[in-house]
């Protein structure tokens, strides 16, 4: 629970010397506990008092990791139950399930599936973080050569490696321990044998009970045991009983500020359903609320691009608009021939308008206005995006200068415009382009050879 | 210590909204699908979208489902009916479009008259681009059909004065009030429609949709605001029962609409639409969509068994 100013005072040396900046131990100590400041700017703190108040000012929600180097990943450390309380922080990752009695074509199958969806969106690399191993053999060797096999096919993947028996763990791990795997499986029985490997290979470790209750006894006693990098699961393998595990137990962490539910939790949607929309409608839900890790059966473009891109809307900040530089911005090797476009100033139609005007592989410039950093319809409704935002930024950003062509492409959505920007720039014409940017690359190619 | 689950109270309730003779909607008193909270009420509702015309700018992995029956809005009404079993049906007068076939208030009510009496579940009426053609065409398709309970998709700001008056007022049908994604709008328009007299029964309200991945946090943030100021702030302005028109913004976006020879390591056409439609609709409705409208079947049958799964 967290401390109060007195509170922290009595753990201060009381020195009033200074050195943290404040004028006495007692000033110090109340900024401290607004978390203003930091226990680190008192030199003289014991290590004591330090865990003391580390363990007293910690967040409700622990963040957690898993994977090495680049790909290392955080999971957790939330503190709002909805976005636009302050904002959510840690996405959740996207695993594949394998087992070890899977057959070799099926296996093949999800590992070129998996290499398969690799894309960018809006500046953010799109792919599955985590291949998940179920160990259904009981057979060592055979549990190890997939997760080989796999691991070595998708250099991307950081293991999820799932069985309760902690023999089999121990070897899966350090077959893997390079990578940084997740170990799932710690249970009423295992536990203090899997807590001893999570801590001796620093592994976030998945607890699995039978309901909430159980869970939270299992997760008393493992905290008791000093472990504390786990990912929770209150066993509920279908869609209704896993919404309320996922909300509860983020209640639990959030709203009761009861840290031993503060972890976050893994969403088994594999074993939810069969059917892969289905899976997909489970995912989709599991991303609003609140899942660290959704496991799909599979993966592929159609369940990849609907997930991918919802959580990264839910995972945005919305204190912090996604708005990019006004200027004019050459696409490939655009000279002072090639086509110019306008757009807005939000990064989310910025990007899909680049992408696409990259995809077309007709080098091209684009123009982008002062728009308060909204959509095309938005700014255009706002008053933002109109004749007279464009023609300033022709004249700011020295456009007739630049580029010798005086044809401006304008998004379909705001055809209402043409007229205006015409009167706006003499000896500009207008063109209006398509309502979607995915009709571009057809667009841009036709506009090329019309002309030349 | 033993677990103590984190229960929460609500003071509010959502009002309850009977579209057609039995069609209920909301009276929920728990945010979306809390049902370890407290009472989940009606369990929301799907309706498919037909055209009074043929859907030419429809993907073809959607289009082709309805290739046989698309000439004919009162055929592709029985059609969905009798083989996907939707809540309802939403005709949407795209004919109307001045822009477009420009086609008359008269004709499309005639369209509306004829699927009312051949269709047993209830409609939702659907508009064009254009606000002041469909504030023409609403009043014209509520005089035929009056006391109908059906919903007219919709009223916004410069046009509910007539819709009110006409749908609402005059006719006794149900008005949905159309905001851009902001609760502060929601809320004015919501209060703007009962000052002309219409009863909070008889409303429904779309507070603004878009594709998951096209704004959609915007959506999703705007949907959780108003339900909590319904429900824990007992704010009755806001304690409206939610329609979300999916189908008219996921189809549109590139995922949906790339044909398979531009994209070809995206795959499946069709499978990108009706994956595209699903999450949008799943988005919806875990922030507190009571009812969503879907193009594709298959999205339908998913939509419909999450729906089941979530409630039942
Ligand atoms: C999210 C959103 C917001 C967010 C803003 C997010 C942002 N940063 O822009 C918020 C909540 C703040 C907002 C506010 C408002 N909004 Co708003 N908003 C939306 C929403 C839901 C999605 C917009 C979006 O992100 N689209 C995705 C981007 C990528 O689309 P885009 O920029 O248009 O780009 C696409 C195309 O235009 C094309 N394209 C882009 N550039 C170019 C260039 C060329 C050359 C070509 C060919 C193509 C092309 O490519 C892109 C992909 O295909 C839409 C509804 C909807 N479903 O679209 C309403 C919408 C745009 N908003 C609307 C309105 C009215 C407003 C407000 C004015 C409401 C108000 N009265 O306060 C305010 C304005 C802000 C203010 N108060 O000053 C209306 C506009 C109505 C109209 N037709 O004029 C809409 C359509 C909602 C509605 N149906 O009423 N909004
Ligand atoms: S540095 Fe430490 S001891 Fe010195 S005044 Fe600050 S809190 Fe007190």
């Amino acid at each position: 629970m967290a401390l109060n100013g007195m509170q922290i005072y009595k753990l201060l040396p009381r020195k009033n010397c200074k050195e943290c900046g404040f004028p006495t131990c007692l000033a110090f100590a109340m900024k401290l506990a607004q978390g203003g400041t930091e226990a680190e700017k008192c030199p003289y703190m014991s290590d004591e008092a330090k865990a003391q108040l580390a363990e007293a000012t910690a967040p409700p929600m622990r963040t957690v990791k898993f994977g090495t180097n680049d790909l290392e990943y955080s999971l957790g450390g939330e503190t709002v139950l909805f976005r636009h309380e302050k904002t959510f922080v840690n996405r959740p990752r996207f695993a594949v399930m394998f087992s070890d009695t899977m057959s070799p074509e099926e296996i093949e199958k999800k590992i070129k599936n998996i290499n398969a969806v690799n894309y960018t969106r809006i500046n953010e690399e799109m792919y599955v973080e985590i291949a998940a191993f179920r160990c259904e053999s009981q057979d060592k060797d055979t549990f190890i050569s997939l997760i080989k096999k796999v691991t070595e096919k998708c250099s991307k993947v950081v293991p999820m490696v799932i069985t309760d028996n902690p023999e089999i763990a121990t070897a899966a791990v350090s077959e893997c321990a390079d990578k940084g795997p997740i170990l799932f499986g710690a249970n009423e029985q295992n536990h203090d044998a899997m807590v001893n490997l999570a801590k001796e290979n620093k592994l976030l470790l998945g607890v699995t009970a039978d309901g909430k209750e159980k869970l939270y006894e299992l997760v008393e006693k493992i905290q008791k045991a000093g472990y504390r990098e786990l990912l929770l699961d209150a066993g509920s393998r279908n869609l209704k009983g896993a919404f309320d595990d996922m909300v509860n137990i983020r209640r639990t962490a959030l709203l009761s500020g009861d840290r031993t539910f503060g972890y976050p939790t893994v969403a088994f949607v594999c074993d939810m359903a069969q059917d892969k929309m289905m899976q997909l409608a489970c995912a989709s839900l599991f991303v609003e609320k609140y899942a660290s890790i959704i496991v799909l059966s599979d993966i592929d473009y159609s369940l990849a691009l609907p997930l991918f891109a919802l959580r990264q809307n839910i995972f945005t900040d919305p204190q912090r608009p996604m708005r990019i530089e006004q200027g004019v911005y050459k696409i490939g090797t655009a000279d002072e021939e090639s086509p110019l476009l306008v757009t807005v100033d939000f990064a989310l139609t910025y990007f899909i308008v680049s992408g696409e005007v990259e995809r077309s592989k007709v080098p091209s410039w684009i123009l982008i206005p002062d728009a308060g950093g909204y959509s095309v319809l938005t700014a255009w409704a706002a008053g933002k995006f109109n004749a007279k935002s464009i023609a300033k930024a022709v004249k700011e950003f020295e456009v007739e200068n630049k580029i010798k062509t005086r044809e401006l492409i304008i998004p379909g959505k705001v055809a209402v415009l043409k007229a205006d920007i015409e009167d706006e720039l003499p000896g500009w014409k207008v063109i209006v382009g398509a309502e979607e940017a995915a009709a571009l690359p057809n667009f841009l190619k036709n506009y090329q050879q019309a002309a030349s | 210590m033993a677990y103590k689950m984190p229960a929460q109270k609500y003071s509010g309730q959502i009002q309850e909204v009977t579209i057609g003779s039995d069609l209920k909607l909301g009276g929920e008193s728990v945010l979306p699908f809390y049902s370890f909270d407290g009472d989940m009420g009606n369990k929301p509702v799907i309706g498919m979208e037909i055209w009074d015309i043929i859907p030419e700018s429809w993907p073809e992995g959607v289009l082709n489902t309805f290739k046989d029956v698309a000439d004919d809005p009162v055929k592709w009404a029985k059609y969905c009916e009798e083989k996907y079993n939707p809540d309802f049906i939403c005709i949407k007068f795209e004919g109307a479009n001045p822009d477009g076939l420009d086609k008359s208030p008269e004709e499309c009510a005639e369209v509306a008259k004829k699927l009312a009496e051949n269709v047993k579940v209830p409609l939702v009426i659907a508009g064009c681009q254009n606000n002041e053609k469909n504030a023409k065409v609403f009043t014209k398709v509520a005089e035929a059909l009056p006391d109908k309970n059906y919903v007219f998709l919709s009223a916004v700001e410069s046009n509910y004065k007539e819709v009110g008056a006409a749908v609402g007022m005059a006719y006794g049908n149900i008005v949905a009030a159309e905001s851009s994604v902001d609760l502060n709008l929601a809320k004015q328009l919501n209060i703007l429609v009962t000052q002309l007299g219409i009863k909070p029964e008889k409303m429904v309200m779309d507070p603004g949709c878009a594709a998951v991945g096209y704004g959609f946090e915007y959506v999703v943030t705007t949907m959780d605001r108003i339900r909590l100021a319904a429900l824990q702030q007992s704010d009755t302005t806001l304690q409206i029962p939610m329609i979300l028109p999916v189908s008219f913004e996921s189809w549109k976006v590139k995922e949906s609409i790339a044909p398979e020879e531009e994209m070809p390591e995206w795959g499946s056409q069709e499978d990108r639409g009706i994956a595209m439609e699903i999450s949008t609709a799943v988005g919806v409705l875990g922030s507190g969509a009571n009812a969503v409208i879907l193009r594709h079947p298959r999205s339908v049958e998913v939509v419909r068994n999450f729906i089941s799964e979530m409630t039942e």
